[in-house]
């Protein structure tokens, strides 16, 4: 189960991985590196299989077919196992075992925990960066617990992706671990002893401090290229040096470095020209290329890591997308000012600049123009939604993640609950709303009049109703049709009038004793950081819910420009060639929308038989059960179809289509996840919703009655609508 | 969710690598389960069987033809509740010829030849129930329902 270094040979490869293995070999060639043990694949196994753990972690992982999960699907899998690992204690046989091989060893000092699974590192395969390390760890407690974290990252969502893209069996996935004396060097960095992109060439990066920053992309490093041949420079490349990392308490902090180290380069020649003939030692040793991790404390070299260099690794390696998805906090923050203070005020300007034109003095040719270059715009926000927005959702789940493994609560989605009071465009627009079917359900008569002679309603309610479409009215509310299509908003006001309002008040109380339950588990120092990751949380929170709506508008000036253009077109003369470019246009605006079909299709492959589905599972996204007629919502218009007490069934909901979330009694989505759109505004309301069925709208139509269990992530049709549970 | 095109070999799949299945049948408001050993036709219309006629499921699908089968390949290990297929077949039950080289009496005891002398007592019965629909069970809670067409 516990390795020391001497004992590690080519047998035991397979039990303590690659990374432990390359340290013995470094080790028994009289290469400096930090005392090291490790934790062999046994233990894991042991610990997994003996708690019952390795089942939950597989009926979990297999709820869904492993090829048809969305990366959102596969987070929220990863966070829930992830979350089981934090929550199931050691067995003592295994606390005993580990106990009695690692206090002796290390005692009260500080080390780094780092994954050594077998085949993480090899030529052709890497998970540099997809499994976790915890750097500066004190005491037989927390090296245990971090050990447990370190078995999870097993399970992280990059590196399931990175297993499906290879065609690794997850099942069998098995993970060692190092546990090294941490080496606090004034400097640090990599050492690539043949460049990836270039064999005649040595590279190597350093910062100050600990190389933790250099690897999470926190602190940029300085970074050097020499020729293989003798090692001379062929470039400097000097990062602004502004920042190092060095060890704090339990763990790592960034702080300011000090002014000698920002006015001269982290890495002298002496030292420049040891680490490549380092880099040429460690080639010979193990024949071929390494990607090494190295540190220097006073003046002496210790290799940290060493693995070969992957050579499959070109641009377009999956890995750099899965490694996107791990934004470190110091780069979300650098996004969220870049989004804040530029380009949302940007997309609102632009937005407000179309929607204040007047179209109907356009001449012909000028409309035309007008209308590509619209679209022209809203490919650009198209773009800088998928490259910037997107990413900056993240910031909920790096919450998550640390949220969880700080106050290891009972309910893993805990943490949504201190963003949910988090006020947003659409919570905004639908509160107005439902203030104006308050005043319908209070007033009947206003309410006939709405429904039969909209003309003679009070002029109070009139202007009311001025005043929310001139706020909303430029939303894109699906593409085709919009609250300026009045007849559609008035039928929806009315269906909103009849039912009771749900508009869930924020439980401020509740709110409130789970923040203050948050910060008790910080230290005092932490306290700050605590602070800044909750409110980085909940801009990301609010702005993927905004950018969408801010999109929204761009997409109906769009819109609006092609319709006006198609009123010209019916108004005079038909002017087929401009009739046709209309018609490609909105073509081509849709096929930017859509979103890929995924999974299954229902078609009847054979005469002799037919399928029907019956019961279907998907996530369970939001409590609760609730039986009633389908909607399925596969275009625009149906959406102000729907009718109160109806089951909503789409493809994925949209913040420009929240509105008559109050309306439905559950929703059905084909996405799939806990943090989406959709899932998220059902949890605020309080209505039942399961996420991620395939083919959800070929499979249901609509009127047929369903249940959707939102306990258990379950949709069975043609339940009976009466039928009580 | 399997594919359409997948299910129907799924199904036969099942069939053919199962050799025992759970017969539901019942009398007079009394259900009760028994362990067969079936085999079926190759486009999955048909369930055969044969019992003794003095037992208590003869007895029962005498009263009442309709019947349900449970076919399934657990392995009785968690790994079932995401591995395990299980298909009911809802029914109706006929007794059919014993004649020798008959088609139902092939198919059995080419699946089944230790059972030939089973067959051939008088006081054993070959029985086929022709399957209106199977309900399919995958990854524990998927369900999908295949109805056969009547042949014309």
């Amino acid at each position: 189960m516990i390795f020391n270094l001497e004992q590690i040979n080519d047998e035991s490869m397979p039990l303590v991985g690659g990374k432990a293995y390359a340290l013995a070999i470094l080790s028994r060639k009289g290469i400096t590196i930090p005392q090291s043990i490790c934790i062999g694949t046994d233990a894991y196994e042991e610990f997994v299989n003996n708690t019952g753990l390795k089942d939950r972690i597989l009926m979990e992982f297999h709820r869904k077919d492993f090829s048809q999960m969305r990366w959102e699907e596969m987070w929220d899998a990863s966070l829930r196992i992830q979350h089981m690992f934090q929550t199931t204690g050691l067995p003592a046989r295994i606390r005993e075992e580990l106990t009695k091989s690692i206090e002796p060893v290390f005692g009260s000092k500080a080390v780094v925990i780092r994954s050594s699974a077998p085949g993480e590192d090899s030529q052709n395969t890497s998970f540099a960066g997809l499994h976790d390390s915890y750097v500066n760890i004190k005491g037989i407690g927390p090296i245990l617990e971090h050990i447990k974290l370190v078995w999870a990252s097993l399970w992280s969502d990059a590196a399931l992706m990175y297993r499906r893209e290879l065609g690794l069996q997850v099942e069998t996935s098995r993970m060692a671990v190092l546990v090294q004396e941490l080496v606090s060097g004034e400097t640090s960095g990599i050492l690539f002893s043949q460049s990836p992109v270039d064999n005649s060439q040595t590279i190597i990066e350093a910062v100050y401090g600990l190389n933790q920053a250099l690897v999470d992309g926190s602190i940029e490093p300085d970074r050097w290229i020499l020729s293989r041949k003798g090692g001379t420079e062929i470039s400097c490349t000097p990062a602004a040096r502004t920042q190092m990392m060095i060890p704090e308490n339990q763990g790592v902090k960034l702080t300011s470095l000090p002014n000698s180290g920002t006015n001269s380069l982290s890495l002298q020649n002496s030292e420049l020209k040891e680490l490549f003939r380092h880099g040429m030692k460690l080639e010979n040793i193990f024949k071929g290329p390494q990607d090494i991790e190295w540190t220097y404390r006073q003046n002496e070299l210790y290799t940290l890591q060493s693995r070969p260099i992957t050579t499959k690794k070109t641009d377009g390696d999956p890995r750099d997308w899965y490694m996107e998805l791990r934004r470190s906090f110091e780069n979300l923050q650098i996004l969220r000012k870049d989004i804040q203070e530029e380009l949302i005020p940007r997309m609102i300007q632009e937005a407000d600049l179309m929607s204040k034109m007047d179209l109907t003095v356009l001449t012909d040719q000028d409309l035309l123009q007008e209308i590509e270059q619209r679209k022209k715009t809203y490919e650009k926000w198209q773009q800088i939604y998928w490259e910037k927005f997107i990413p900056f959702a993240h910031g909920v789940r790096l919450f998550g993640q640390f949220y969880n493994k700080a106050v290891g609560p009972e309910d893993p989605y805990e943490f949504v609950e201190l963003l949910s009071n988090t006020p947003m465009q659409s919570t905004q627009r639908n509160k107005m709303l439902e203030g104006l079917a308050q005043d319908l359900r209070k007033k009947p008569k206003l309410l006939r009049n709405l429904k039969n002679h909209p003309e003679r309603l009070n002029e109070n309610f009139k202007k009311r109703l001025r005043d929310f479409l001139e706020i909303y009215g430029n939303e894109a509310w699906g593409l085709a049709d919009t609250p300026k299509n009045i007849d559609n908003f008035l039928h929806l006001l009315s269906e909103m009038a009849a039912k009771k309002s749900i508009l869930k008040k924020a439980n401020t109380k509740s709110l409130a004793a789970l923040e203050r339950n948050y910060f008790k588990v910080f230290p005092a120092d932490k306290q700050g950081y605590a602070s800044d990751i909750l409110e980085l949380a909940r801009a990301s929170y609010q702005l993927r819910d905004d950018d969408n709506i801010y999109l929204g508008r761009i997409e109906n000036a769009v819109f609006s420009a092609m319709q006006e253009s198609l009123r010209t077109v019916q108004n005079r003369d038909p002017d087929k060639r401009k009739f046709q470019n209309y018609e490609d246009m909105l073509a081509s605006l849709k096929e930017l929308k859509k979103s890929p079909k995924e999974g299954f299709v229902f078609t009847k492959p054979d005469p002799s038989y037919f399928l029907k589905a019956r019961q279907l599972v998907g996530q369970p996204a939001s409590e609760g059960l609730a039986t009633g007629k389908a909607r399925v919502i596969t275009e625009p218009k149906h959406v102000f179809e729907v009718k109160s007490g109806e089951i909503l069934v789409c493809d994925s909901i949209d913040p420009n289509m929240t509105f008559v979330i109050p309306l439905v009694a559950g929703i059905v989505e084909r996405r799939g996840g806990m943090l989406i759109h959709g899932a998220i505004i059902a949890r605020e309301y309080g209505v039942p919703c399961v996420t991620g069925i395939p083919g959800a709208t070929d499979l249901i139509e609509t009127g047929l009655p369903i249940t959707v269990d939102g306990y258990l992530g379950i949709v069975t049709l043609e339940t009976k609508v009466n039928e009580s549970f | 969710m399997h594919k359409p095109l997948n299910i129907k070999t799924q199904l036969k799949d099942l069939c053919s690598q199962q050799t025992l299945a759970v017969l539901c049948t019942h009398n007079q408001d009394c259900p009760y389960g028994s362990l067969v050993a079936f085999a079926n036709t190759d486009d999955l219309s048909e369930i055969i069987f044969a019992t003794l006629r003095t037992t208590r499921k003869y007895s029962n699908i005498t009263a009442d033809k309709n019947v349900a089968m449970l076919i399934d390949n657990r392995s009785n290990k968690a790994s079932d509740f995401r591995k395990a297929t299980a298909a009911t077949a809802i029914g109706k039950i006929r007794e059919v010829a014993k004649r020798k080289n008959g088609r139902h009496l092939r198919i059995y005891l080419q699946k089944h030849p230790h059972l030939s002398e089973f067959i051939e007592s008088p006081s054993c019965a070959l029985l086929s129930i022709v399957v209106e629909k199977y309900y399919i069970v995958n990854r524990f809670q998927e369900v999908v329902e295949l109805h056969l067409r009547k042949k014309k």
